[in-house]
């Protein structure tokens, strides 16, 4: 046992490096959908090697205590990840990215209480705890500094997380706040933040180190408070971002470099989805978090006037028909299909017009959703063939083939404006070229605009059909039609 | 220092450079386990999960295992370890729906 002990002691950061490697792997293996479920699994062997060096590294360890707190979590995280519904996917992951920012933050505090225990042992009986062979080095600055990122993007972290959550699953105390005097106490909150960080590890003083964690608290809050529901695929990646730099900060002060690695793989891994996820809607990263759509006003104001335009509406059956007799039928899920749990249907609608010698195929645009990534899960779950479904890019160059794009719960990444109409807001956004095919058929609950508050010059097209209802409904309601002609 | 800043410098490039190459029909699922990934912050919890020193009336040293900075350390156990299995169970799940279907024979 001791033999085992020294051995694992002596090559620790030997392990470390194992599992990260593994780790760097793991996100290789996502590359593809053949690869990705062996790469997952060298995630979790390298989580297992981490963990087990980690009790023969730790000083002192109380072990059951440590195994009894893995296990409450495992049978948390298990039956969670077991019974989610793919739809609920956007709130889990926000809810995740919330638990890794309260853990940095809580060990952030037990490292500094640790300290100032052992500090105040020291001070009153150093020779009989020296004799005992403990040891105890004050903390560097450098360390003190490390805490102090770690425990401030931690904190931001977790309440950001918490408030997008709410927001995700609808719940009433996520309310979007705006006004004024948001952006003046933003910049407060922060700054207040920054100054008692400073003065924390600049003098060491607790009260400093408390009130910058509770500001931080706040921060991450009122930081995202202001932001829209249709944003909310950036502020997820964003958030998915800042926890891994919180355990990056983690890692620095305990100079672990398994840490490091897993912590700055995250976090550019989140920051690159945010990239992404603002690239698809043209919009930088400050303009989201700071300015907001929600202030297009010229866009509300003038929608009064044009109300009156003609749009053409059409009943289910009428769809049915034009789609089953078209050769090509592209499909284009947004939200709405999320949101009114469609997807099913959908699946059906899609095989029985491929039973009928239909080519059908699904559009995804990078921002459709509450997430990245999140309409392809919703199909996948469905089971879509993955062959069936294609990005913005390779699809865009098919529409002026295709006879019926049929749109569902999706406004935005279906505007034309986006491409003629220099000043909408949106302008200069990559959309899904909708408009240029045949027929387009648009499933919408009623005319009401999108997220971004704009009107879609698509629902007036001369080639636009507009089919109003919820969507699952609707798309039974094509498949019973379908089925009923073709009998 | 100049080690560590080494070694995060360099995994910032590795981690931009791999998760280009992620597909993005598998964004969902990156989300789902880089989760997990950072939840590799169980070290420093376990780490702080640790008995303290307590000084015993003859002045000998006994470890006290039940303390403020073990239970702080025990939660955050506890947390990253919802994350840990969550994450890649719920990834493992996800990636299960993505797998290309043998069963199916395509109807001309």
């Amino acid at each position: 046992m001791e033999l085992i002990h020294n051995f694992m002691q002596e090559y620790a950061n030997w392990f470390y490096l194992i599992g990260a490697v593994l780790f760097i792997l793991t996100l290789r293996g996502l590359s593809g959908p053949k690869t990705a479920i062996a790469g997952n699994r060298y995630g979790m062997i390298a989580m297992a090697i981490a963990v087990v060096t980690t009790f023969f590294v730790a000083n002192n360890p109380v072990i059951w205590l440590i195994l009894a707190a893995m296990a409450a979590g495992a049978v948390v995280g298990i039956a969670r990840a077991r019974t989610v519904p793919m739809t609920q996917m956007p709130e889990t992951v926000a809810l995740m990215h919330s638990l890794v920012g309260l853990a940095a933050v809580l060990i952030a505090i037990a490292a500094i209480l640790h300290n100032n225990i052992l500090t105040a042992s020291f001070a009153d009986n150093a020779d009989a705890l020296t004799a005992a062979g403990i040891e105890h080095a004050h903390m560097s600055k450098v360390h003190l500094f490390e805490l102090f990122v770690g425990c401030f993007v931690g904190a931001i972290t977790f309440t950001a997380s918490v408030f997008a959550y709410g927001k995700l699953a609808a719940k009433k105390w996520a309310k979007t706040i705006k006004g004024g005097w948001v952006k003046p106490l933003q910049a407060l909150i922060f700054l207040a933040m920054l100054a008692s960080g400073i003065m924390f590890f600049t003098t060491g003083d607790m009260t400093a180190f408390w009130a910058m964690t509770v500001l931080a608290l706040a921060f991450g809050w009122i930081w995202i408070a202001p932001v829209g529901g249709g944003d909310m695929p950036v502020v997820v990646s964003l958030l998915n971002s800042f926890s891994g730099w919180a355990a990056a900060g983690i890692g620095f002060t305990l100079e672990n470099n398994m840490l490091i690695v897993a912590g700055s793989l995250v976090g550019s891994s989140g920051a690159i989805l945010s990239y992404i996820m603002c690239k698809a809607m043209n919009r930088s990263i400050i303009n989201v978090l700071f300015g907001g759509i929600a202030t297009a006003g010229p866009a509300a104001a003038t929608d009064g006037e044009v109300k009156q335009r003609n749009y053409r509406s059409g009943s289910a059956d009428d769809a049915g028909f034009l789609m089953s007799n078209a050769d090509s039928v592209v499909i284009v899920p947004g939200y709405g299909m999320a949101q009114g749990r469609a997807q099913n249907a959908v699946k059906e609608l899609a095989n029985l017009l491929k039973e009928q010698g239909v080519t059908v195929r699904f559009a995804i645009h990078p921002v459709a959703g509450r997430m990245p990534g999140h309409m392809n899960v919703l199909l996948a779950e469905a089971d879509v063939d993955y062959e069936d479904i294609l990005e913005m890019d390779e699809i865009n160059s098919d529409f002026p083939a295709t006879d019926v794009v049929l749109v569902i719960g999706a406004n935005d990444v279906v505007n034309p404006a986006a491409k003629d109409d220099p000043t909408s807001p949106i302008y200069g956004m990559p959309i899904l070229e909708a408009h240029k095919a045949r027929t387009i058929m648009v499933i919408k609950r009623s005319m009401a605009t999108g997220y971004a508050g704009l009107d879609n010059d698509l629902f007036y097209n001369d080639k636009t059909m507009m089919v109003f209802g919820d969507a699952k409904k609707v798309v039974e309601d094509m498949t019973k039609a379908i089925n009923g002609s073709g009998h | 220092m100049v080690e560590t800043i080494t070694i995060f410098v360099l995994a910032i490039f590795v981690g931009y450079y791999v998760v280009w190459g992620v597909t993005p029909a598998l964004h969902t699922p990156l989300m789902a386990v880089t989760n997990a990934l950072s939840s590799i912050i169980i070290v420093g919890a376990m780490i702080q999960t640790i008995g303290l020193p307590v000084i015993g009336v003859e002045g000998s040293v006994d470890f006290q295992t039940i303390n403020v900075v073990s239970i702080l350390g025990a939660i955050a156990v506890f947390l990253a370890s919802i994350n840990i299995f969550g994450g890649f169970a719920v990834t493992a799940r996800m990636l299960e729906m993505f797998k290309p279907k043998q069963k199916k024979v395509t109807k001309e």
